[in-house]
Order: structure tokens, then sequence, then C-alpha cells
């Protein structure tokens, strides 16, 4: 019957197919790269870069927030996990425990966590206890930061950002986000938003703020208002600057090593100009 | 009207007003379905339309045939296209012989009040309903914690399979398109009539003679038209594979049951949702998506075919 | 030649070689088709399983207690998983869950059962050859396509039309989800209505009904567990759907009364935060636990949308 001698064939087409790719899996096994989706852009570029001067070589990155580069790379699932904050006590001791050390750190970028707001709001400065003042709920409206009189609309991350958490130690103090934040999955995502949304609020790394107004950050009432800039963040003149991780389960060796070294090497860094970050050196 | 309103015929015409106004309130329910039709077509034009309108222009033949460029802002989305591939071929491989099986059983060997022949007829029911992330979860569970993870101690392995993989998201897939295929199979089994088993059988044919020569070619529409119907569908849930196997970006094409795979309904949600710069993909968000719905409709529309085919020659044949 | 014996003399031996070996084979199919069978049973069965094994350490393992517990989820009205505390308070997911599940049906199902009432009852054919195609095009877009017309497109639309301070939010959630639900309703209804037979409507009218007192009097009364079942199938399915939640609703785990104020289900809870998970940890057995809550509710609706069902076919097949 004319179904079934096609399917016949489709069968066999698929099989032939599926053959004639198995015979040229004797490839090598790509680096993979998992965790922070503030530094994916980042790893992508460097990936292509290096890729593009390492024919051969194969960097495999993907993005899901510091949390999930973590968390694979304690379940092992990944080479090089990429960070946007540091290990916690917990995490190194579930490292220790199942690979018999805290894993490796190298900070191979620096950057500095931008607030942003629509392009039209008039507010341009706010203080750091301004900023977690909105962000933990006590303040809700942009007439108490020198705006007008309109709510604020709070973007954040969602919670296995590293973005998150760092915002969450180093700004809140370690205090619980307000309910009625809402969380999106990815910095461009809160980008797109504040974009969007005259009365928007939101945060992440400074790479990313195009098409929306960075805010300038007081350290408290007294010192300048600045924004975040390549001089500013090494400094630590702007106040919420933090060193951007690859952590590796022991000290980094073969396919690893050598794709962190070009990192850090002027070629590297220059690329973390590029996408908007800040170099190690 | 005014000598005939009081008279032999009053009650009559009294009647007949207020049939009408009756009428009115029947006109008034049969005007809110037909706006519930309409508002249907409308919403479905309207989502159709703007996805068209929006992703035509992207919908290159270099945006088929190359991969991800620049962080996602240019090139083309092959490698995506080749992923879903790869996973509904797998899938289907794995999935039609169980689902046709479990089909010829339950049409030619069950009896219909046995104990096993309920309990498949239910959990075939109630598959059907299982939430898609639940699958998601059942897939890392089951599929690469404990069957990855004890393959990979069984054969000394350090991390192979126990993470995810085509295979894993395919196996997920699957299971959950099971259900698909054995309603369709057996729709097609259905179909051919009585009287042809019953003479291949007069003539001494055996039961699985009977099922080989004689039904399951007539029945291959119907058991096509299933597993058409679950490519459509396994190519767009993302909730499965999304921890199974489905990755943002990689830079070479799967090319073993372990390796990781780009696919079409995940990237419209990483586009969607955490591209790294809005305005710029969106033209390629657009044709993304666009193309997953053209695959789709493709093969939804083939499997409406062939089971109208089936339907026209079940209504010939009663 | 198959399976006609041969009984030529000289040939016996073979005949019954032949014979013998046909009733290995059909022992041999008849055993795998039933294996075949039994993977339905045994995928339900293993997901059950694995999914409330995962699940198990918040209810036995006293170390994951200490951070996660039954009372643990009712004591705090925050969902924090990640933090120096983790805060896995339920009442924001569930309170979430249920009002994207409500505005969701409310626009389903009015929807869905008026239009199948339209095209088993009224429609003149032209439109039924417009309806149904659109419902087939409607019930094939990927939830992922319709999460995302959502977050793009229909975000900004509603923003404008009601002035909310959030732009993704339960309404926004909840119409989006009406679209994907809407076609199991329509079609189950649709099958119901259609399944009454002709006789009913006929003697219904030849008693000087009109058409809407017999559609509404009559035939939906007697199709009434058919459109429950829909119901119910289309209520599960939306307390299920994950993709479009997780694009449209701007996941705050927040507990308010009102539409347009964003939420976080429970399904997307576990999408968004599964990838981040060290397996075995609190965290990752909570997410689990999140995933046996919505596979019993499930699984509870679509028993009963199958109980109606039954009703429904006994009913009809006595007339």
């Amino acid at each position: 019957m004319r179904g079934g001698r096609f399917i016949l064939y489709a069968a066999g087409l698929a099989a032939a197919l599926a053959l004639s790719h198995w015979g040229c899996a004797q490839r090598e096994r790509a680096l993979t790269i998992k965790g922070s989706d503030t530094m994916v852009i980042l790893g992508q570029r460097w990936a292509e870069t290096y890729m593009k001067e390492h024919p051969g070589a194969l960097v495999q990155v993907t993005g899901g927030g510091s949390g999930t580069g973590i968390a694979a790379l304690i379940n092992g699932t990944t080479d090089i996990c990429q960070s946007s904050r540091p290990l916690k006590d917990d995490e190194k001791r579930q490292l220790t425990e199942k690979f018999g050390g805290p894993g490796h750190e190298t900070i191979v970028a620096m950057d500095g966590i931008a607030l942003y707001a629509h392009q039209d709001n008039p507010v341009s400065e706010m203080t750091l206890d301004q900023v977690k003042a909105v962000y933990t709920g006590a303040i809700t409206n942009w007439k108490d930061l020198g705006g007008p009189d309109a709510p604020v609309v709070v973007y954040s991350r969602e919670n296995n950002s590293g973005t998150y958490e760092y915002f969450k130690d180093h700004v809140l103090g370690g205090a619980d986000f307000a309910a009625g934040v809402q969380t999106l999955p990815g910095t461009a995502a809160v980008v797109n938003a504040v974009a969007q949304e005259p009365r928007a609020l939101g945060y992440g790394g400074a790479a990313y703020a195009k098409g929306v107004k960075e805010i300038a950050i007081r350290r408290d009432a007294s010192s300048p208002a600045v924004l975040p800039s390549l001089e500013t963040v090494r400094s630590g003149e702007y106040p919420i600057a933090r060193n951007l991780f690859y952590y590796t389960r022991r000290a980094p060796e073969g396919a690893a090593k050598a794709f962190i070294d070009w990192a850090l090497s002027e070629a590297g860094q220059a690329i973390v100009t590029e996408v908007g970050y800040y170099p190690v050196r | 009207m005014s000598a005939a309103a009081t008279g032999p015929l009053a009650g009559g015409l009294a009647r007949g007003r207020a049939a009408r106004r009756v009428d009115a309130a029947g006109w008034g329910f049969t005007a809110l379905s037909g706006f519930a039709a309409l508002l249907i077509v409308a919403m479905v034009a309207v989502i159709m339309g703007n996805i068209v309108w929006f992703g035509w222009r992207a919908v290159t033949w270099d945006f088929l045939v190359k991969a991800p460029a620049e962080g996602m802002t240019a090139g083309g989305i092959f490698p995506a296209i080749f992923g879903t591939a790869a996973l509904v071929v797998l899938m289907v491989v794995a999935l039609v012989p169980f689902g046709v099986g479990a089909a010829i059983y339950l049409h030619e060997y069950a009896r219909p009040e046995a104990w096993f022949t309920r309990a498949v007829r239910f959990s075939v029911n109630n598959l059907a309903g299982v939430p898609s992330i639940v699958f998601g979860l059942f897939g890392l569970g089951f599929f690469i914690q404990f069957v990855g993870r004890g393959m990979d101690r069984a054969l000394g392995l350090d991390v192979v399979w126990g993470q995810p993989s085509l295979m894993w998201a395919a196996l997920t897939l699957a299971l959950l398109n099971l259900p698909v295929v054995i309603v369709t199979t057996e729709e097609a089994l259905r179909t051919v009539g009585h009287d042809q088993r019953e003479a291949s059988l007069a003539l001494g044919a055996t039961r699985w003679q009977t099922i080989r020569n004689v039904l399951l070619p007539q029945a291959m529409p119907g058991i096509l038209t299933g597993a058409i119907l679950s490519v459509s569908r396994g190519a767009g849930e993302v909730a499965p594979i999304m921890f199974t196997g489905a990755a943002y970006f990689l830079p070479y094409l799967p090319a073993s049951p372990t390796d990781q795979f780009m696919e079409l309904g995940y990237h419209v949600f990483v586009l969607a949702t955490q591209s790294p710069d809005v305005d710029q993909t969106r033209p390629l968000l657009y044709g993304t998506v666009l193309v997953l719905l053209l695959l789709t409709f493709a093969l939804n529309l083939t499997a409406i075919l062939l089971r109208a085919r089936l339907r026209a020659r079940l209504a010939g044949r009663s | 030649m198959s399976g006609v014996p041969n009984t030529i003399a000289g040939d016996r031996s073979t005949a019954l070689a032949r014979r013998g070996r046909r009733r290995w084979t059909e022992a041999f199919v008849s055993v795998v088709l039933r294996l075949c069978a039994f993977t339905a049973v045994a995928g339900l069965l293993l997901i059950m399983v694995f999914v409330f094994r995962e699940a198990l350490p918040i209810l036995t393992d006293p170390e994951i207690q200490r951070e996660a517990s039954i009372a643990k989820f009712f004591a705090t009205p925050l969902w924090q998983p990640v933090g120096d505390v983790p805060k896995y308070g339920l009442a924001p997911l569930l309170v979430g869950t249920l009002k994207v599940v409500m505005v969701a049906m409310l626009f389903a199902v009015p929807i869905g059962v008026l239009a199948a009432i339209f095209a088993s009852e009224f429609a003149p054919p032209g439109a039924r050859e417009a309806l149904k195609p659109a419902i087939e095009i409607l019930a094939g877009i990927p939830s992922v396509v319709l999460g995302f017309f959502a977050l793009i497109v229909m975000a900004s639309w509603l923003q404008g039309l009601t002035g909310s301070v959030s732009r993704l939010n339960a309404l926004n959630a909840g119409i989006a989800l009406a679209l994907g639900v809407i076609p199991t309703i329509f079609t189950v209804c649709e099958d119901a209505l259609r399944a009454v037979p002709r006789s009913y409507r006929e003697a219904s009218l030849a008693l000087g009904a009109s058409r809407w007192q017999t559609a509404w009097n009559v035939t939906l009364p007697a199709a009434a567990a058919g459109v429950a079942a829909g119901v119910l199938l289309g209520l599960a399915r939306a307390v299920g759907e994950t993709m479009i939640v997780l694009m449209a609703s701007g996941n705050a785990a927040l507990v308010s009364a009102s539409p347009l104020d964003s939420v976080r289900t429970l399904s997307a809870s576990i999408a968004a935060e599964l990838a981040e998970v060290v397996f075995g940890s609190a965290h990752y057995s909570v997410l689990f636990f999140l995933g046996a809550i919505l596979f019993v509710t499930t699984f509870v609706i679509n028993v009963a949308a199958g109980l109606f069902v039954e009703r429904l076919r006994r009913r009809l097949a006595g007339a």
C-alpha cells in the first residue's frame, strides 16, 4: 500500500541521515561554560572569537543565571561556571564534599550594576539607601525620590541570577525584596521592560544599558553621584561594582586553561571593553 | 389593529406578540453565541496577522541555513531547525513502535473488562492530562538522575549519560505523546472492517498474520496521522525539554544522542526573554516564531487531511 | 502462501514444524504487544513514583525540613527561595495560580461553550467552515508562541487599555491562557452536543420551540455531562500550563486580589528555578513538591472529567 512504502522510505532516509552523522561524531568534546546571564554575552563573544582564532576548538556557552552555573559545576555538568557573584560557603562546602576542594576562582572582568530608568524620567540621582528603600517596598512613589507623583514599577531578576543575589546582599543588605517586585528572567528583559515603562526602575549589568537611562548613585547623602564607568568601577567610587568570575572545580587545565588564559590576555580583555564591561588589568 | 385587540382573535394575537418578544431573547442568545465564534476567529486572525506581518521579512534563505551570530542579533536559526528535526526523529523512533503496539493490543487482544485493559485505558487518558512541566521534572528526576547516572556508574564513566541530552529529551517527549499515537492508531484500526479480519482468519491466517498483512497496511494512514500529530506537538513543547537537553547556543550540531541541541520552541523562549539586545533580535524572534508556526501548521494540516480520508472511509463503510 | 496447512503426505513433518513456529510466533507477538500496552501504565506509574520520590524529603528528611517543611510552607507569606534564609511560602504561588486560572476560565468557558453551541446548533454552513479551521489553527499554536504574543504584543495593548502599573500581570497571562484552553473546551463541548441524537432536537422543534429554546432547554442539558467534561479538561490544562505564564505573568510572588498585579504560578516557579538547583538540595525537593501538587490537582480534575464523559456516554447510549 502506498502509505506503507512511503513510511519505509522516510524511515530509511532518516536512518541514513542519522548514520551519516554518527560517523562524524569523532570531534573534540566541547568546553562547556554555563551560568551568569550577565556574563553570557561576554562569554559568547569570547567563544566566537576564540574559536575563530583557534580552529578546531569548541566552546559552548549557555546562560541561565549564576545559580544555574554553580549548580551545574557542583552537579558536574559544566567545565567552567561563569558567575557574577562569589561562591557562598555552602556551595564551597558542597564542592569540597564532592570534588575535594572549594573550587578555583578566576576574576575575568569587572562590572558595575546600573540602575535603569526610562529615558524620560526626570530623576537622575539616587542614594544607595533610596535604592534599597524602593526595592524593599519602603518607598513606592517617585515623588519621594524627587520625581513626579507616580508609583514606582520595580523590576528585578529571577532568583537564580547572580546579579539578583549580589544586589540582595550588597544593596539590600540581605533584606527581602518587596513582594510586588516583578521578576524577569534576563537582564535584557529588564532593560526592555524599563525602556517601555516610564515609571519603571530596574537593575542589571552596565553593559546592557541601551535605550534606557542610568541613574547616578550616591554612596550616601554627602557623596557625589557617580555613574558606572571604567574609572569609577576600578577605583571603587561607583558603589555597586563587582567582580565577574570564572569558577572551575580544580585549578584549570587543558582546554579550560587555554581558554581562560586567552580571556585574560590583551585580546580577550579588549573584547571585555567592547562588550561594555571593564577589564581586569 | 385596535379593533382586533379585543375579540375572539385577541388571545392569538397576544400570544403571537409574546412569541415575538421571546424571540428577541432567542436572537440575543444566538447573536451572543455567534459573537463568541466571531471573537475566536478574530483573535486567531490578529495573532497570525501580527506574526506574519512582522516575521515574513526575516525568513530568508540565509535565515534558514545559517547559524546565529553576533550574540543572536544576526545570522539564522539552522541549528535550531536541525536540533528540532533530530529531536523529533528520535522521538518518533522511540514512540511509534510502542504506541502502535499498544493500540494493536487494545484493539485485537484486550478483553474490555479485564483489569489490565482498564488500567491501560486509564493510563492513556490520564497521561494525556499530565502538565508538561511535570514531564520535564520526570525527565530530570528519572531519565537523567536515575537512569543516566545509573548508566554512568555501571559503565564507570564520569558524566556522559547523566546529563541533559537529545536522548533523554526525546524519550520524555515520546512519553508525552504516547496517548496521541495510541488513540489515533486505535481509531485507524477501527476503520478496517470486521469483514476483512474475519475473511483473513477464515482463510486460516493466524492473528499476527492478519494484523501484519491485513490490518496494519490499511491502518497506515491513521498511524501516520498519529506520528505526524506527535511530531507537531513535540516540536512545539518547550517545558519538557528545558531541563532535559535544550541549550541556548551551541557552536556545533548535535552528532550523537548524548549531545545537547538547539530547538525552535526553546529558541523562541530564550530570544523573547533573555536576548542581549531586544530591538535587534526582534525581527529574528518573529522570524523564528513564524518558522515554528509554519512547521507545526504544515504537519497539522497533513494530519488533518489524512484523518479526513480515514473518516471518509469509515463513513463509506457504515 | 500463508497459513494453509500442507497435509500432502511426505510434507507432514515440515507442516508440523511450521505450525509449531507459528504458535511460538503468536505467543511471542502477544507478549510483545502486551508489553507495549504496559508502557502506558508504566509511564504513568513512573511519573508518579519519581516525582513523589524526589519530593518525599520534605516529609521525611529532618535536614531538609530545617529549611523547608509543610509547616514552613504556610508559616511565611514570602517566596524567596534564594538567600541567606530561604523562604518557601506557598501562599503567593497558590494565590497566583488560582488568579490566573480564574481569569482564564472566565474568558474561556463562555467563549468556548457559546461558540460550540453556535457551531453545532445555529451556524450556517459558511460560518462553520470558517470556525473549524480557526479552532484547529488555535489548537495548533504552541504555548510558547502564545506566551511570546502575550509578552511582546498583548501586554502593551492591555496596559494601554487598563492603565495598570504592571505590564505583565494576571490579566495578560490569563487571556493568553484562555486562548490556549478554548480549543479544548470547544472541541469537547461540540462533540458532546453533536452526540445528542437528532430526535431530541426534532421532537422539541416539532412541539413548537424555537431553535434557541431547543438548544438551551433540550440539547444543552442532554449534553451537560460532556460540557462539564470539556470545562474540566480545560481547567486541568490551565492549571498545568507553564510557558504562557512563565513569559507573560511577571512572576512576582505576590498575594493580592487584583488581576492587574503580577503573579507567580506553581508551574512557572518550577520552570524558572529548576535550572539552578543543586540536585538533592532542599530547593530541589521543594520544586518537585510543587510538581507533585500540580500532578495531583490535574490528575483529580482529569479523573472527574473522565467520569463525566462516561456518564454522557451512558446517558446518550440509552436514548
